[in-house]
């Protein structure tokens, strides 16, 4: 092992960058977000699962109609029932009950395009974990209750 | 008490209090390292660390400690059984008696040989004896592999850590670490022996098998290395003997180059332990930043770099204080 000065110094160098690289980072601001205490903001164009949307003229509502052409419309068999009933003094009827097989739903989307009410939209909810597939199994409506309520 | 001291001496009551002391030091030193370890690394890569468990994560070492004594003690069925236990209890008895001179403070010192320093070199040797009884015992490829390269790399670091401290000794004629101390009143050796410090503290690094030496534990290629099949409390006793030993090359080189507790305004304790910890810092600040070197590069360092160097600064120092 024959070093040359100029080649001694010169790793001596490179030794001292290194450390001085770890340093700065040691200085600097953490990048991580701790993520169960802290929860990054979602873009909207975020897709998970499909939620019902408030109808426009009466916010307590839902805007489903149980028409069931987003049954007809799902590519893998997804909405597995949607049903509804009409109630006094409306024209069209309220959903009861939209049941989703979320393990199938690719969020491809076509529900939400062909909903000839804008029933339907994506939710952010990402925390999605279960021990058995009927974990997934979403009502909709009972969400959208749900979500009534807290908000 | 009175009755106690007045039966086995004063001399015996002060060895056994200081004994005890140290013990309470050296897990609680570990305790802390291993926390700043994580803290350090964690910073280092723009994380927190952990954080969970007491405020900043300090308690966290204490959970880690439980889960360890929670643990089974495994023993595979082909270890070398006599070998295999003595091991763990080994690595930590040299760790105990190096304890023994060093001067925390002018009167903080559980005794004051007049061959300190040969005290700690000559037990940190021997921690090299439970490496390779370990990886010997464990009957496990990578745990031998692991404890041959810690014996090559121990014989390799031992002469230029031993090199670098002989000039200082020089200097002071004295083997005791009080001695030392006392002999940087006015200008710490460091300033004097800057050559030596550095060879001293690359060799101290290599010494106590840390990154960027530390090849007896590559995680990456030998699972743990010496101490892959220890698992529960064996395994932490190891890990207890690593943290103490980062201290104990940090406290001498504080000692022997940095003026050990002598500083102004603070109290000395906190002097040494300020150093010391600042050393320990940069020891983990290395191993954060550096690769793992390989291994002929590791032999190189040592044996056509170091060795070479220490003994020119060690003929320089000679003939310059004969002059």
């Amino acid at each position: 092992m024959t070093v040359s000065p100029s080649a001694f110094i010169k790793g001596a160098g490179s030794l001292l960058a290194g450390l001085g690289v770890t340093i700065r980072a040691f200085f600097q601001p953490v990048v991580t977000s701790q993520y169960p205490r802290q929860l990054l903001n979602i873009s909207p164009r975020f897709r998970s699962h499909t939620k019902l949307v408030a109808d426009r003229d009466n916010p307590d509502k839902n805007a489903c109609t149980a028409c069931q052409i987003c049954v007809k419309a799902c590519p893998s068999g997804s909405i597995v029932s949607v049903d509804g009933e009409k109630r006094e003094g409306e024209k069209r009827k309220t959903g009861t009950s939209y049941i989703l097989d979320f393990t199938t739903c690719s969020q491809c989307g076509i529900c939400v395009e062909v909903c000839p009410y804008d029933a339907l939209d994506f939710s952010a909810d990402f925390n999605l974990v279960g021990y058995k597939r009927e974990d997934f199994h979403f009502d909709l409506v009972r969400e959208f209750g749900k979500r009534k309520k807290t908000s | 008490m009175e009755q106690i001291v007045s039966m086995i001496g004063w001399k015996t009551a002060k060895t056994i209090a200081g004994l005890v002391g140290v013990l309470i030091f050296v897990v609680f030193n570990a305790l802390i390292l291993t926390w700043a370890e994580r803290k350090v690394a964690g910073h280092m890569q723009r994380r927190i660390g952990p954080k969970e468990v007491g405020p900043y994560g300090l308690i966290q070492p204490i959970a880690d400690a439980l889960k360890l004594l929670g643990k089974e003690i495994l023993t595979p069925r082909a270890v070398d059984r006599p070998l295999y236990f003595l091991a763990p209890i080994l690595i930590f008895v040299p760790v105990l008696v190096s304890f023994i001179v060093i001067p925390f403070d002018a009167s903080l010192q559980v005794k004051d040989i007049n061959v300190g320093i040969l005290v700690i070199l000559a037990f940190s040797s021997l921690s090299v004896l439970s490496i390779l009884m370990a990886g010997w015992g464990s009957n496990n490829k990578y745990a031998l592999i692991g404890a041959i390269r810690s014996v090559a790399q121990n014989i390799a670091y031992e002469i230029p850590l031993l090199l670098a401290l002989l000039p200082v000794i020089m200097m002071t004629n004295s083997f005791s670490l009080k001695a030392i101390v006392e002999a940087q009143k006015g200008l710490w050796f460091v300033f004097y022996q800057p050559l030596a410090f550095c060879i001293y503290f690359i060799a101290s690094v290599a010494e106590t098998n840390r990154t960027p030496f530390d090849l007896p534990e590559a995680e990456s290629e030998l699972v743990a290395g010496y101490h892959t099949e220890y698992s529960g409390m064996r395994f932490a006793l190891f890990f207890l003997a690593e943290y103490t030993n980062i201290f104990i090359v940090s406290a001498i080189a504080v000692t022997f180059f940095l003026g050990g507790y002598q500083g102004p305004f603070l109290p000395g304790i906190i002097w040494f332990l300020l150093k010391s910890y600042l050393l320990v810092f940069v020891i983990m600040w290395l191993r954060w930043t550096f690769p793992r070197v390989r291994f002929d590069q590791l032999l190189n360092i040592s044996w056509k770099a170091l060795i070479p160097l220490a003994f020119i600064n060690l003929l320089l120092t000679g003939g310059l204080l004969k002059l």
